[in-house]
């Protein structure tokens, strides 16, 4: 009897449940997608040092996962209380004809099990489906070839969802009972008559605070661009944030009062058709939705900024790294390793030879390589960072009390720099021979060594004192990386007194003897495969040879900023999920009060057509508001953004990324919009 | 004189073949231009049925309906919404105002959904709630004012269009008496003054009074006619009680 019951409420009221369902099902096929990644047939294909990065990413997102569950069952919560509420008056019913709580709990609890069973089924099947387009997507972000197309599923995924959301599902089940126990029956069979109080605003002020609002966000987003290079620490930042959520928190209070001012002083459009009808039930219901309102909008201005800035990251690091990785391989080992019983005789000898001697030695033909330059790299623990940080040392400590201020300055001849300069296509320099200059591009250890330059740069070595050629440092770097992360190399005169024992490193640097692809590769994979000759005889010797390659680097930061990205999406689009549907519920909600008022519009004779009309406005107005200030704040948002990556990604690369943007909010959004404005024309229904 | 509702031989069935409900059985009557007519009956008598038939809100199982003119039950769809809208003016028990709508917004809404230049409605406005005593309350919100205000504003509403025909649902219905007497009062100027043609449902003899000529209803039938003519209210009032009398149970009905 209850099976049958509650299949019939389902069915009964398919219409009130469209809005759960949707947010169910796209919660389910998000989460089965994300977690599905790692059996994905692109991830297969990728080469081993990308294979790790997709491990690490996969561990981040099983735990972004866990944070997500959490997100998506308080939403689940809220859209079932929304479904209770619209229902009291049925279980009030059932209770006067001598039904008891734990029965209708019961009743619920089933249809809660149907509409789990119904909605998981559904998303796993979208899932699944949309798991093969996301695939290509993989592919096409890891650069991995997809030659041929094959169907993947998830096992793994495929049972983790189902745990999760049975998780879920069961704490709906144990809150629905806990709410139904506390329902009197007098509650529940006036619960329609209830209705809130109207409070309406003064216009007046209204406009004020508007005004206020509007000059608040102004000079928050003034500090974020503008003055964006004041904001270096989060104590700076965080007053900014605050003023943005007070003025946007203030602009929901009073939007609806100023555009109610704005648009009476115009008669013509407020004497038209239903509009100051429109206008009224936005001014009505906006003062019990400011909250709501407000978090919708910060959400939408996340998954907004989220979007398009990690998308443009992404596209601008891959750009950049061709800058950054001006020839095909850097290798370097230590020398003079002191003869103290730690290292073998061998390891000792070796480490007075050069890279290219030893790569002889070992085996390797040098013809491999072309445009070869190494150079021998220097470092005494008679200069170290609180050496050359000394005029500003007192006052560094305090602020960065972690740095190693015993780190030993890097040292190069200039002439051996030019060297480097010259293959990387950088700028050389000059110098007398009282001078010096400091390399640096790392940002903040540059600020430090810009302020002690300016203060005081004279540095000694051997008992010679040297001045800095410029007043500050020089951007360059010898070894490359995926960024700038040099954190400062001192270019002495030749003639400055290097003696051998403060020869710390030998470095070389070159391009592989190869034009095609493929031969760069094999030679490529003597210094990555550990199987092959060279590394293994060294490894044998224990020898370190260390170095970094051009491929290896691309690899991995495409790498990095691919898990940025889909970490970004994955989170954006739950944001999304989560916004659109708290809006469409509290939309449902206020069509239930409003049915009365459209039934008033009826009886005086508006037509269908014009009834539609303007409550497609009214919701349409509701979805967008909070839309439209997001995308302001994002406007501001993505240039900080942009900034706060110190030029990661860049304004030419953010178009295609804010069109992709577009059309997920769109699709998401649009799609909630849709089914909030047909459940609600189905709520103020006539009844016949 | 002008006549602008004809009713002629409607039928309002309920149910189907086993259980069948005559709500209406065959009822015909005119209402002439200028005329203030009532319609009394108890509760289940039919009354409220025929005139959501009137007022197109239902459609009658068989008959005519003519206002000014146009045969009713002949229309469908957005005409009939454009008919309701142009030619007919509404007066309910409940008030029915939007309670999120101030009484000046309430009373042109009426006339923006008819596409009015927005000149003609505020002085339109303002003209009807003058001649209504309402011009100070108008930039208040219906839960600020009284019941009898309400109801006025509600006139004033249904008024402003100009209809052919005002049709009144029991309006006294949820007023006490002195708000009631001040809104029957204005019905009076609504009709002596603006010439126009009200049809009012009600179960109240004192309402009832303030009307030319009434219409008994019993089963769905008319039971009787009452015209003022000459008395004056009281007159009339007592006369109406007798009919009363008459029509809760005639002696046949006791055992």
């Amino acid at each position: 009897m209850l099976f049958k019951l509650s299949l019939k409420n389902i069915k009964k009221s398919f219409k009130d449940y469209a809005i759960y369902f949707l947010t169910l099902v796209l919660g389910v096929a998000i989460f089965y997608m994300f977690n599905s990644l790692d059996s994905q047939e692109a991830m297969l294909q990728v080469s081993s040092s990308t294979r790790t990065l997709i491990q690490l990413m996969i561990s981040m997102l099983n735990w972004i996962s866990v944070f997500i569950a959490i997100v998506l069952g308080l939403l689940i919560v809220y859209a079932n209380n929304f479904l209770i509420n619209r229902r009291k008056k049925e279980f009030g019913i059932y209770m006067t004809l001598g039904m008891g709580k734990r029965q209708i709990s019961k009743i619920l609890l089933l249809e809660t099990i149907f509409v789990g069973i119904i909605s998981l089924a559904v998303g796993l099947i979208l899932g699944i489906f949309a798991s093969q387009f996301m695939s290509v997507l993989v592919a096409k972000l890891f650069e991995a070839d997809m030659t041929e197309f094959t169907f993947v599923f998830s096992e793994a995924a495929f049972w983790k969802t189902c745990l999760y959301f049975a998780v879920m599902y069961i704490a709906v089940m144990i809150f629905n009972t806990f709410t139904i126990s506390r329902y009197k029956l007098i509650d529940l069979l006036t619960a329609i008559k209830k209705n809130e109080k109207i409070r309406m605003k003064n216009p007046v002020i209204c406009v004020i605070v508007f005004l206020i609002a509007v000059v608040m966000l102004i000079y928050a987003y003034y500090k974020v661009t503008v003055g964006a290079n004041t904001l270096t620490t989060a104590d700076k930042l965080i007053p900014i944030i605050l003023i943005g959520i007070v003025a946007t928190v203030l602009i929901f209070w009073s939007l609806s009062g100023f555009i109610l001012k704005i648009v009476q002083t115009n008669k013509k459009l407020y004497l038209k058709d239903t509009n100051m009808f429109i206008l009224r039930q936005l001014h009505n219901k906006i003062n019990t939705t400011v909250a709501s309102m407000s978090v919708i909008c910060l959400m939408l201005f996340m998954t907004i900024t989220i979007l398009s800035s990690s998308l443009s990251l992404r596209n601008t690091m891959q750009r950049d790294l061709l800058e950054m990785t001006p020839v095909d391989i850097n290798l370097y080992k230590t020398s003079n390793l002191p003869d103290n019983g730690e290292y073998t005789n061998v390891q000792i000898e070796d480490s007075k030879k050069t890279v290219q001697e030893t790569l002889i030695e070992n085996g390797f033909d040098i013809n491999n390589f072309k445009d070869t330059v190494e150079i021998p790299i220097y470092a005494t623990n008679e200069l170290c960072w609180k050496d050359t940080l000394a005029s500003v040392y007192d006052e560094v400590k305090l602020q960065f009390p972690m740095l190693q201020y015993d780190t030993a300055e890097t040292i190069v001849k200039i002439s051996d720099y030019n060297k480097i300069a010259k293959i990387y296509g950088q700028s050389q320099y000059e110098l007398n021979d009282n001078e010096y200059i400091m390399l640096c591009d790392f940002d903040s250890m540059k600020t430090l060594r810009d302020r002690a330059i300016k203060n005081d740069g004279t540095i000694t070595i051997n008992g010679k004192e040297y001045i800095s050629k410029y007043d500050e440092c020089k951007s360059g770097y010898i070894m490359m990386s995926t960024s700038h992360i040099n954190t400062g190399i001192l270019l002495v005169p030749d003639s400055c007194d290097l003696t051998d024992d403060m020869k710390e490193q030998s470095f070389l640097a070159a391009n592989y003897n190869a034009t095609t692809d493929e031969e760069k590769n094999n030679i490529e994979s003597i210094f990555v495969n550990k199987d092959l000759d060279l590394l293994s005889t060294l490894e044998e010797k224990g020898i370190e040879l260390d170095g970094v390659t051009k491929i290896s680097i691309i690899e991995s930061s495409v790498g990095i900023a691919t898990i940025v990205v889909f970490i970004a999406i994955y989170l954006g689009i739950i944001f999304l999920i989560a916004s659109s549907a708290i809006l469409a519920l509290k939309q449902l909600t206020e069509s239930s009060d409003n049915k009365q008022r459209y039934t008033i519009l009826r009886k005086i004779g508006v037509d269908e057509k014009m009834i539609n009309k303007s409550l497609f406005m009214q919701i349409g107005l509701f979805f967008l508001m909070p839309l439209i200030l997001a995308i302001i704040h994002s406007i501001f948002g993505i240039q900080f953004a942009i900034i706060l990556m110190s030029g990661l990604a860049s304004k030419e690369e953010l178009l295609p990324s804010i069109i992709v943007t577009i059309i997920i909010i769109g699709v998401v959004y649009g799609l909630y919009f849709m089914a909030t404005y047909l459940g609600s024309k189905n709520i103020i229904k006539e009844e016949r | 004189m002008e006549k602008i509702l004809e009713v002629r031989n409607i039928e309002k069935y309920y149910g189907n073949k086993s259980n069948l409900t005559k709500a209406i059985d065959n009822i015909s009557f005119d209402i002439e231009k200028g005329e203030f007519v009532g319609i009394m009956g108890a509760s289940g008598s039919g009354k409220t049925t025929l005139l959501n038939c009137i007022s197109t809100i239902d459609r009658v199982t068989a008959g005519k309906i003519i206002i000014n003119g146009n045969d009713i039950t002949k229309l469908r769809g957005n005409n009939l919404n454009k008919f309701r809208r142009e030619e007919l003016g509404f007066i309910f028990q409940d008030f029915n105002l939007l309670d999120t709508l101030t009484a000046y917004e309430n009373i042109a809404l009426a006339l923006t959904i008819q596409k009015l230049n927005h000149k003609d409605i505020d002085a339109k406005v303002k003209d009807i709630a003058k001649k209504l005593g309402i011009t100070d309350i108008l930039n208040k919100y219906p839960y600020q004012v009284s019941g009898g205000q309400k109801q006025r504003v509600a006139s004033a509403r249904a008024i402003i269009t100009n209809p052919k025909l005002i049709l009144a649902d029991e309006p006294t219905g949820a007023l006490d008496s002195k708000s009631a007497r001040q809104l029957l009062e204005s019905f009076e100027t609504l009709n002596k003054n603006l010439k126009a043609t009200i049809l009012m449902v009600t179960h109240d003899s004192f309402t009832a009074s303030y009307a030319n000529r009434i219409l008994f209803i019993k089963d769905g039938k008319i039971f009787n006619e009452l015209v003022k003519g000459e008395d004056t209210r009281k007159q009339f009032f007592e006369k109406i009680i007798e009919i009363q009398t008459l029509l809760g149970g005639e002696l046949g009905d006791v055992i």
